[in-house]
C-alpha cells in the first residue's frame, strides 16, 4: 500500500511520519503525475489561501488531477484542517479555489485567533472507547453537511470529523499528537478501496 | 458522540503547532493593511506587522519599536491568514499588548532597537507563541528554554544579502549534525561551553534536529535565495524588505513563494526568476560598521 501526502505547503512530514508508525510506505506529492499509483491520499494542515495559490496558475496543476482521481476512481482521500477546506463544497464567506468533491459547508478559522487553538479529549466512537487527544489549530468547523455525510466527531454544536464515502476529513491534527487511530482508521478505508478495485 | 469541552489554550504543543502549519510557507514583513492584501494575494502563509520594514529602519536610524496598534488591527481585519507582530527584544508589555490585540505570534525581534540588553522575554507566560531569531545552536536553545515555539536564523535584516542567513542556517544545523554523532559523555561539556539547557541538547542529540520548526530570515530577496536556504534545510522562510522595496512586489512575492514549495527544482526556480524587475537595491553585510549589525542585538 502507498499514500501520498500532499506537500506543497503545511506539516506534510508530520503525515508521513505517522503514515510510516503504521507500516505504511509513503510518498510526498508535488506534481500532478506523482499521484499515479497511489491507493490514498491525505491533504495536510497548512495555509489554505497559501496553497491554493500554488495550484491556480498551471505551475501546479495538481488540483485538477486529484479531483479526476476522486471521482473517477473513488481515490480515498483524507483531510486535516486545511484539507477538509479543500475538499469542502463550501467555504462561509470565501471564493477560494476548492476540490468541491465532499457535500459539507465549512467555517473557516471558527474559533478566532491563536490564543483560542486549543487541545482537548474527544470522544470519537468510531476510534473506541478511549477518548482521542484533539489539537485544534486556528480550526475550521463543518457546519452543514448533506445526507450521505457520516458525522464521527462533535465538539459541542460543531461537527469536527466526517466521512462520506472514501473521503474522511477532521478538523484537528491528529499528525502532531503521536496517536495513530485516526489514520489507521483513514488507512482502512484504502485497504478496502484497494479491495474492491 | 457530543463532547463537553474542556479546551487547554497556550501549551506547549498549541504554540507549536501553529508555527508547523506555516511549514514550506512564506512569512512576509508588511507595515499596514494594503501591504497585508498583497501578501495574502501572493501565497503568504502568513503576515509579520512592524512600523517599517528593515531597510528603512537602517536608512532612518532612532529608535523601532512595536507598530502603531491601530494598523495591527487594520493588518488583522484585512486577511484571513496568521498575522505575526515584532515586539523588542525584552520588552513583555509590548508582547502583552500584541496578545490582546488577538495576533497570533510574536517575534521578539533583534530588528526594533532592543529595550533590555540583559534579559529575553519569559515566553512561557503567554497563550501565544513567539518566534525568535539566533545565529547559531547555544542561542537557539536558550530560546526555546525561554519558551519560543519557533526559530528563525537571525540572518541581516535589511541588507537583501543572504550571506548571514546562511552562516546561521549552516551553524545551527551543523552543530546539530555534529550533536548526533557525539558520545553521551561530552554532552554536559558541550551544553556548558555552547550555553545551552543540558535537557534541550540531550534531545537535540537524540532527534537529530531542533525540537521546534526552524525558518530563515535576514536578507533573502530573491527566489533562488529562498530555494538556498530551503535546501541548506530550514522549515520555511521570512522575507522582510526585500518584497516591498523591490520593483514589482505582488510578482517578487509570488515567485518567492512558488521558489519556497519547489525549492529542489531548477526548472520552476528559473521560469518564476525571471523578469521580476528590480530586486532590493540592497548593502553588503561586509559594508556594515559593527554598530549597524541587527544580529548582535541579544545573546
Amino acid at each position: 500500500m502507498i499514500v501520498g501526502v500532499l506537500a506543497l505547503q503545511g506539516d506534510f512530514a508530520e503525515h508521513i511520519n505517522m503514515l510510516t508508525a503504521c507500516g505504511v510506505k509513503a510518498v510526498a506529492v508535488r506534481y500532478a503525475a506523482e499521484l499515479d499509483g497511489l491507493d490514498g491520499l491525505i491533504i495536510p494542515g497548512g495555509e489554505s489561501t497559501a496553497v491554493d495559490k500554488l495550484t491556480d496558475d498551471g505551475s501546479a496543476p495538481i488540483f485538477s488531477a486529484i479531483k479526476e482521481k476522486i471521482t473517477q476512481q473513488q481515490l480515498p482521500v483524507y483531510g486535516t484542517c486545511m484539507g477538509s477546506i479543500f475538499l469542502a463544497k463550501d467555504i462561509e464567506g470565501s471564493r477560494q479555489g476548492r476540490l468541491a468533491v465532499m457535500d459539507v459547508k465549512v467555517k473557516r478559522n471558527a474559533f478566532g485567533p491563536q490564543r483560542r487553538s486549543f487541545e482537548t479529549d474527544l470522544a470519537i466512537a468510531a476510534l473506541g472507547e478511549e477518548p482521542f487527544p484533539a489539537v485544534f489549530i486556528r480550526a475550521p468547523l463543518i457546519t452543514e453537511c448533506g445526507l450521505g455525510v457520516e458525522i464521527l466527531a462533535r465538539l459541542n454544536e460543531g461537527i469536527v470529523m466526517a466521512r462520506q464515502s472514501n473521503l474522511l476529513v477532521t478538523a484537528f491534527h491528529p499528525e502532531i499528537t503521536g496517536d495513530l487511530r485516526v489514520h489507521r482508521y483513514f488507512l482502512d478505508m484504502v485497504e478496502g478501496h484497494k479491495r474492491l478495485c | 458522540m457530543s463532547t463537553v469541552i474542556t479546551p487547554r489554550t497556550g501549551t506547549r504543543l498549541v504554540k507549536e503547532a501553529l508555527a508547523q502549519m506555516l511549514k514550506g510557507g512564506v512569512i512576509m514583513d508588511v507595515v499596514n493593511a494594503e501591504q497585508a492584501k498583497i501578501a495574502e494575494e501572493a501565497g503568504a502563509v502568513a503576515v509579520m506587522a512592524l512600523e517599517r520594514v528593515p531597510a528603512d529602519i537602517r536608512a532612518d536610524g532612532g529608535v523601532a519599536r512595536m507598530s502603531d496598534p491601530e494598523l495591527i488591527i487594520q493588518i488583522i481585519e484585512s486577511v484571513s491568514i496568521p498575522v505575526m507582530a515584532k515586539a523588542r527584544i525584552g520588552h513583555f508589555v509590548e508582547a502583552q499588548i500584541l496578545e490582546s490585540l488577538g495576533v497570533d505570534c510574536v517575534d521578539e525581534s533583534e530588528v526594533l532597537t532592543p529595550a533590555d540588553e540583559e534579559f529575553h522575554i519569559d515566553k512561557n507566560a503567554f497563550t501565544i507563541p513567539f518566534v525568535c531569531g539566533a545565529k547559531n545552536l547555544g542561542e537557539a536553545l536558550r530560546r526555546i528554554g525561554e519558551g519560543a515555539a519557533m526559530m528563525r536564523t537571525k540572518g541581516e535584516a535589511g541588507t537583501g544579502d543572504v550571506v548571514e542567513a546562511v552562516r546561521h542556517a549552516r551553524a545551527i544545523l551543523g552543530e546539530i549534525r555534529k550533536l548526533t554523532a557525539m558520545p553521551k559523555e561530552e554532552l554536559m561539556s558541550y551544553a556548558k561551553n555552547i550555553g545551552a539547557p543540558y535537557e534541550l541538547i540531550v534531545k537535540v542529540a537524540a532527534e537529530g534536529k531542533l525540537p521546534v520548526v526552524n525558518f530563515a530570515a535576514g536578507g533573502i530577496a530573491t527566489p533562488a535565495d529562498a530555494a538556498l536556504m530551503m535546501q541548506l534545510g530550514v522549515d520555511g522562510v521570512f522575507v522582510g524588505s526585500g518584497i516591498f522595496k523591490s520593483g514589482n512586489p505582488m510578482q517578487r512575492a509570488q515567485a518567492i513563494v512558488k521558489a519556497t514549495t519547489f525549492y529542489k527544482d531548477p526548472e520552476v526556480l528559473a521560469k518564476v526568476s525571471r523578469n521580476l524587475g528590480e530586486a532590493m537595491v540592497g548593502r553588503n553585510c561586509r559594508d556594515l560598521a559593527p554598530a549597524e549589525t541587527l544580529a548582535s542585538r541579544g545573546w
